[in-house]
């Protein structure tokens, strides 16, 4: 499950998490994530067959809020925090796509 | 206004030493007291009223600077108030600052912030712990008697121990969510940092309840948190994991964190308390499981970060596409643990790794929650140290995250498990560091744990010491 990770390796799950490395943290990074991933590793000894994964603690689901019409954060506010917004047009804006 | 005048002077006056705070809210904080000095007659039930409360900085503050002590949003400002916050506005309080805190929560020790550490006010050479290291400043150094903090794996009660006041992690869905910037979600809680098992009730009870906003809130009614503080814990049976009853050092155990653990288990049976042990065997592999959902979970919540609706953009140029930006966005907005994480998160869930990291550990979680459920058959609350060590020098384990993890090791299961934990100051060690000692208790009932630290808090002289001015 873990061999020590390659440079390549760490540049491809960098590049899924939408990350650039520099050939420093790329050698740190592969060292680091390789430790964490062997250690992690002791969680094979545990013996875990038939049981049911926990994907949420919440003890009790009380249900969920009536599908109502409500306010909620007006366009101008929403648009304040963008670091590029076109605030009359009411969009957001963005380097190029193709 | 007085009152908040001098605590918005001694936060300044210790800042350069502690650097327990991102943001100091002045203007804020003087118009409230303003405001509440105005109404103070009619407002008079409000039972915060006037009570200056720090925030750690990863809790959504309407038109105030909120970080989570990251440069990426070096320059937001929300929108709206986490629910907690409103609601500790609405009963009085007063925010007097945004509270360092390691970035988007993920640290040990408060050493992740992009604002500089903060620093344990009993040594200022030494970590205060994370994440909410500032809350734990804040309040240890006499400048606030109340902070929020949030605790992902032991965020609240760490820097609590290490700082020497009490700090309490609520039953997930107790308090709402709504405007805590994630971290691990199904993990997240907030909770309040005080001096006494009283001001933490006092909090609880103003900051739980459910909330439309965050449909893993409880609806459960709160119960009155101070009326149960009866100081009486005669028949209150005690857990002690058996690993911890028999042999300390193969916990990895600090020999004074040992001594004063033994020591408060005997304070707790002199005063009528039972105490039995308890077999917590999947406590071991907590750690990894912990990393692996927290780490995920991370990656995913975030991927929100992309430079286009709020946070840093990196400036680019006219041949720049909107991927590079994402890019270059991230990469220099985001600290290097950060990085980590999301990385080991990404890792952890990408195609042909879900099985055996991610879904292995949701199974071990499973069987966390069975060995609590187990213990609480025979135990009204389990009692084990907040932290293995007491604090440790500033620098001492950047260069090691792994080391750095291990701090949680006898925290990061009542997360997993949803439980409530309290940590409660319960000694020294020689050289004047503080040590905690912690109580988990079942689902929704913080009322036991309070009470049961209120009682130890009484007949110790803990809580009432505070580090040299």
């Amino acid at each position: 499950m873990s061999a020590p990770l390659t440079r390549a390796e760490v540049e491809a799950i960098a590049a899924l998490a939408q990350l650039e490395l520099s050939e420093v943290e790329l050698d740190l990074f592969a060292r680091q994530l390789a430790d964490i991933l062997t250690y992690v590793d002791q969680l094979k000894e545990v013996d875990t067959s038939g049981v049911p994964p926990t994907i949420s603690v919440s003890a009790d689901h009380d249900g969920d809020r009536p599908d109502e019409v409500r306010p909620s954060l007006d366009r101008r506010a929403a648009l304040e925090n963008a670091p590029e917004a076109a605030q009359e047009a009411g969009l957001f804006k963005v380097p190029r796509v193709l | 206004m007085e009152v908040c005048r001098d605590v918005l002077a001694a936060i300044e006056d210790t800042q350069p030493r502690l650097g327990a705070f991102i943001t100091l809210t002045a203007d804020h904080a003087l118009a409230r007291a303003a405001e509440i000095d105005q109404h103070r007659e009619v407002w008079s039930d409000r039972p915060l009223l006037g009570v200056p409360v720090a925030l750690k900085d990863n809790l959504c503050t309407k038109g105030i600077s909120t970080t989570a002590a990251s440069r990426i949003l070096a320059s937001f400002r929300a929108p709206y108030d986490a629910t907690a916050v409103a609601r500790l506005e609405a009963a009085g309080a007063v925010i007097v600052g945004k509270a360092n805190c390691d970035e988007f929560a993920m640290g040990s020790s408060n050493e992740n912030s992009a604002y500089g550490p903060a620093r344990n006010p009993w040594a200022t050479d030494r970590i205060p712990g994370g994440s909410s290291g500032g809350s734990a400043v804040a309040v240890a150094a006499d400048l606030v008697p109340l902070a929020l903090g949030s605790d992902t794996g032991g965020s609240v009660r760490l820097p609590a121990a290490l700082c020497g006041v009490l700090g309490l992690k609520p039953t997930y869905g107790r308090v709402s969510r709504f405007g805590l910037l994630a971290y691990a979600s199904s993990l997240d809680q907030i909770g309040p940092l005080a001096r006494t098992a009283a001001d933490a009730a006092l909090a609880l009870g103003v900051i739980a309840g459910h909330d439309p906003a965050d449909a893993t809130s409880s609806m459960r009614p709160v119960p009155d948190y101070l009326s149960a503080l009866t100081g009486d814990v005669r028949g209150l049976r005690v857990g002690v994991p058996s690993m911890l009853a028999r042999d300390a050092t193969a916990a990895g155990l600090d020999p004074e964190i040992w001594g004063a653990f033994s020591g408060a288990l005997e304070t707790l049976r002199a005063e009528g308390a039972v105490l039995v042990e308890v077999e917590l065997p999947t406590s071991s592999v907590a750690i990894p499981a912990y990393y692996i959902i927290a780490m995920a979970e991370a990656s995913s919540n975030l991927a929100r970060y992309d430079g286009v609706r709020y946070g840093f953009r990196a400036p680019g140029d006219a041949r720049d596409d909107l991927q590079s930006m994402y890019r270059r966005s991230r990469t220099l907005g985001f600290g290097a643990e950060v990085k980590r994480r999301i990385m080991l998160g990404t890792y952890v869930l990408s195609a042909g790794y879900y099985d055996a990291y991610y879904l292995k550990a949701q199974q071990v979680r499973t069987l966390i929650r069975r060995d609590y459920d187990q213990a609480f058959q025979a135990a009204d609350v389990v009692a084990m140290p907040t932290s293995p060590t007491p604090a440790f020098k500033i620098g001492e384990r950047v260069d090691d995250p792994l080391q750095m993890y291990l701090a949680d090791v006898f925290t990061v299961s009542a997360n997993m498990a949803g439980l409530p934990a309290v940590s409660v100051p319960c000694g020294f060690t020689e050289g004047g560091l503080p040590i905690g000692l912690q109580l988990i208790g079942r689902a929704f009932d913080e009322a036991t744990l309070l009470r049961a630290a209120d009682a130890y808090e009484r007949r110790t002289p803990w809580a009432a010491a505070r580090p040299a001015a």
